[in-house]
């Protein structure tokens, strides 16, 4: 069956959304397009020498390719969508609570006890501590794929530290620039204020105590981390400082910047640094990313992490099968946005079904994140399948199992026109005393012709997101 | 606010991408040695690399002073961190770990110059390209120069720019004389022979200032003139009188912004009022060696005591 094409499908020809867009491109002419292509290309290479050089090594040559046309949601979708996450996330920073306090999940049986009790993301260090104004995941990117005109699911919901938010922003300044016509024709809602609601979100969740004017800082694993760019870019957006473990101390009960004037207090930290490198006298004594003694300050109330440490088992895919069940336990409804069907090969059941049909199936490790360690059944040999069953059958909890979804395409600009690829949608979520969701996101696409892997280590590339205000 | 990490990132890149271009200026001067017939070339050689301040990393490379070796050596060999190859890439990655204290035209002249010279210097120069290339790393540090002059806020990072960029500057024009100081010293007969013309151009032309010493003083070479354009003449750019001045105003913002002084000011006001005695006979008479030597002592403490004032680590 062919894909979903969200500009235009084959069975009821050109969506709505994509009306503005279709005339104005039917005027284009396709050598001015080509040229603009070209021109998004040095545009990127200019402010782009940003993009490139924060990569690794001769990363002067990497950029993330970028496709001119536009992804479009309509105001309609987006709101559904929106509504899907809000209750998504709700339920998210419940459930950390509950897992970190009563329990009470447990007690009544709706997941099993081994799945947290035994589970690595499990942080028995954060039971018992409530996070200031009690959020734990503060800045969440669920990323969630379209199968046709009225079904969304949720792929993953990386509530502890999702990435991407600085290519949205600079997708969106780079198409200003190459089309500001498009954007007097179409009413697209902005996303350039994400930096400053990122600012307040966090400004919010300040400790009790701390007066209106906290001070933000974000804090890198360093400038060799393949994310600085983004580290660097929201800290200059946000107007923070961006420090690292080896600025920070604990100085009499607060976690400290060193500055050319002395130790000044920190307030609220937007760590990217993973949980365990962030505090070495908890965690893992080698770390020189963290600060020691920084959890000691966090349980004392005295300084804001975001997001909160252990927030992590939220993306564990075992987790990520009973979001279902955990939504409806804490929100006493059901989930607006639908999970894929997902089988535990924990369970015998399951189990022998996922090795009947490995070739059907996509295979994840429950920790795994950016495509590794996983199997994809339809694109692999005999040989890798065969392999894979081994690995399967000697660790089946270590395993899930996801039916090979048909992703929604939309239309890049090739060199024969418009062609259809696959792509999938992470838009940002901020918590503090309320949930934003900047209208937008970050669109991944697979310029193969045909190709389901989004990601940009593997031939993926990006696009704008419209959300319309209509 | 600055973090201390970002002072030191900041006063490093810039005594970097000075560093780079002194080394480029300083090949220049030995090229232009070395084509005079009057004199040995390896002795000039050497001159170049004891000024550059690497003698013992030279030796344990190579045997030989010669134009392919300390060219290769000083030019794009990574292991010597004074090279111009290291010294772009320092100053890179220490322009990439304070990012976000540059403007947006600073950081790209400093990403593009590495980016040119990685192509450049990245197999062996043909003796015949070095002028090529020693006029783009001019070129190229020249540009970065213009970039942070036109756009940067003269804030605290500002200052500690500045610092950074004059204490090296210090020290170079310090070793480049110390190197020479010798054919500076009053002979008997006051007037150089052609030998010593020779030598006094050169160091005159390893700090660019062959020409502009004519507009200042007359035509002939003087060595009390060179020493005194280079020392104390106060609108000379490279001499160490025009480098403490810059260094004493920086540090003055600095404690009139943060309402402190430190002992970083204290050694700065001292090196400043020997620079200040008006006559470079003074100088002479407590004999030149013995202030250069404690002029290089005394800066290279300032820039421990920089660091240490304001929390670079």
């Amino acid at each position: 069956m062919a894909a979903f094409d969200e500009m235009l499908p084959e069975t009821t020809g050109l969506r709505k959304p994509y009306t503005g867009y279709d005339d104005w491109f039917k005027d284009q002419d396709a050598a001015r397009l080509t040229e603009k292509m070209r021109d998004a290309e040095r545009v990127f290479r200019k402010t782009g020498i940003t993009f490139a050089v924060y990569g690794e090594e001769e990363a002067a040559e990497r950029l993330i390719p970028f496709d001119i046309v536009p992804r479009i949601i309509s105001g309609q979708e987006w709101r559904r969508l929106t509504q899907g996450i809000e209750q998504r996330v709700q339920a998210l920073n419940a459930f950390l609570d509950d897992i970190y306090h009563r329990q009470e999940i447990l007690r009544a049986g709706r997941i099993p006890r081994e799945l947290i009790a035994s589970n690595v993301a499990f942080l028995p260090e954060m039971i018992g501590v409530r996070p200031p104004g009690g959020v734990y995941t503060h800045i969440i990117g669920t990323d969630i794929v379209r199968i046709n005109e009225n079904e969304f699911y949720v792929l993953e919901d990386n509530a502890r530290t999702p990435s991407g938010v600085s290519y949205m922003l600079e997708n969106r300044e780079t198409m200003m620039q190459l089309f500001p016509e498009l954007f007097q024709r179409i009413k697209v809602r902005p996303v350039e204020n994400y930096p400053q609601l990122l600012r307040q979100s966090l400004g919010a969740v300040r400790p009790d105590g701390v007066k209106d004017a906290p001070t933000i800082a974000v804090l890198t694993p360093g400038s060799f981390n393949s994310a600085y760019f983004e580290h660097a870019f929201l800290a200059d957006q946000m107007g923070v400082q961006l420090v690292e473990g080896s600025d920070l101390r604990v100085v009499d009960g607060h976690v400290a910047m060193r500055t050319t004037e002395g130790y000044k207090q920190i307030d609220v930290l937007y760590r990217r640094v993973d949980d365990a490198y962030l505090d070495p006298l908890t965690f893992r004594p080698d770390s020189a990313l963290g600060v020691p003694g920084i959890m000691d300050v966090y349980r004392a109330g005295n300084i804001t992490i975001a997001n909160a440490p252990g927030t992590g088992i939220c993306d564990d895919k075992a987790i990520y099968s009973y979001m279902p069940e955990i939504i409806e336990f804490y929100t006493g409804r059901k989930a607006m946005l639908g999970n894929i069907p997902t089988w535990r090969c924990s369970e015998p059941d399951s189990l022998k079904y996922v090795l009947e049909h490995l070739d059907e199936l996509v295979v994840k490790e429950v920790h795994g994140s950016g495509g590794y360690g996983m199997l994809v059944g339809p694109a692999a040999s005999k040989k890798e399948c065969e392999a894979f069953s081994q690995k399967l059958k000697a660790r089946p909890a270590n395993y899930i199992a996801q039916p090979t979804l048909s992703l929604s395409t939309c239309p890049i600009l090739t060199e024969k026109g418009l062609a259809p690829r696959h792509v999938d949608l992470r838009p940002f979520v901020l918590v503090s005393d309320r949930i934003q969701i900047v209208p937008g996101g970050l669109t991944r696409v697979a310029l193969k012709e045909g190709s389901l892997v989004v990601n940009s280590s593997q031939g993926g590339g990006t696009k704008d997101t419209w959300v319309l205000d209509d | 606010m600055l973090l201390g990490r970002t002072a030191n990132g900041i006063y490093w890149m810039n005594r970097y991408i000075e560093r780079a271009e002194n080394m480029a200026r300083l090949i220049d001067a030995g090229m232009r040695m070395a084509l005079t017939r009057t004199s040995s070339s390896a002795d000039e050689w050497t001159s170049v690399i004891l000024s550059a301040g690497v003698e013992s990393a030279f030796r344990q490379r190579h045997d030989e002073f010669s134009a392919e070796t300390v060219t290769d050596f000083l030019l794009r060999d990574t292991s010597n961190p004074s090279s111009v190859m290291s010294a772009i890439e320092t100053a890179r990655n220490n322009g990439r770990m304070v990012r976000t204290a540059l403007t947006r035209e600073t950081w790209e002249s400093i990403n593009e110059a590495w980016m040119s010279l990685k192509r450049m210097l990245g197999s062996p120069v043909d003796q015949r390209d070095v002028p090529a290339v020693l006029d783009a790393i001019k070129r190229e540090t020249a540009l970065i120069r213009g970039a942070f002059h036109g756009t940067m806020l003269r804030n605290e990072i500002f200052d500690f720019s500045q610092i950074g960029t004059f204490v090296e500057r210090a020290d170079n024009t310090a070793r480049i004389l110390d190197v020479k100081y010798y054919v500076l010293l009053p002979s008997i007969s006051w007037v150089g022979s052609t030998l010593d013309n020779y030598q006094w151009e050169s160091i005159l032309r390893s700090v660019s200032a062959h020409r502009s010493y004519r507009w200042v003083y007359e035509a002939d070479y003087r060595p009390a003139n060179i020493a005194d354009y280079l020392i104390l003449n106060n609108r000379m750019p490279r001499s160490l009188a025009y480098c403490y001045r810059n260094i004493a105003e920086s540090l003055a913002y600095l404690a009139d912004d943060y309402g402190a002084l430190h002992p970083c000011h204290k050694t700065a006001g001292e090196t400043m009022a020997k620079l200040e005695v008006g006559n470079v006979k003074t100088i002479f008479d407590a004999g030149l060696h013995e202030f250069l030597s404690c002029f290089i002592r005394d800066n290279y403490r300032l820039g421990d005591e920089v660091a240490q004032d304001y929390r670079f680590h």
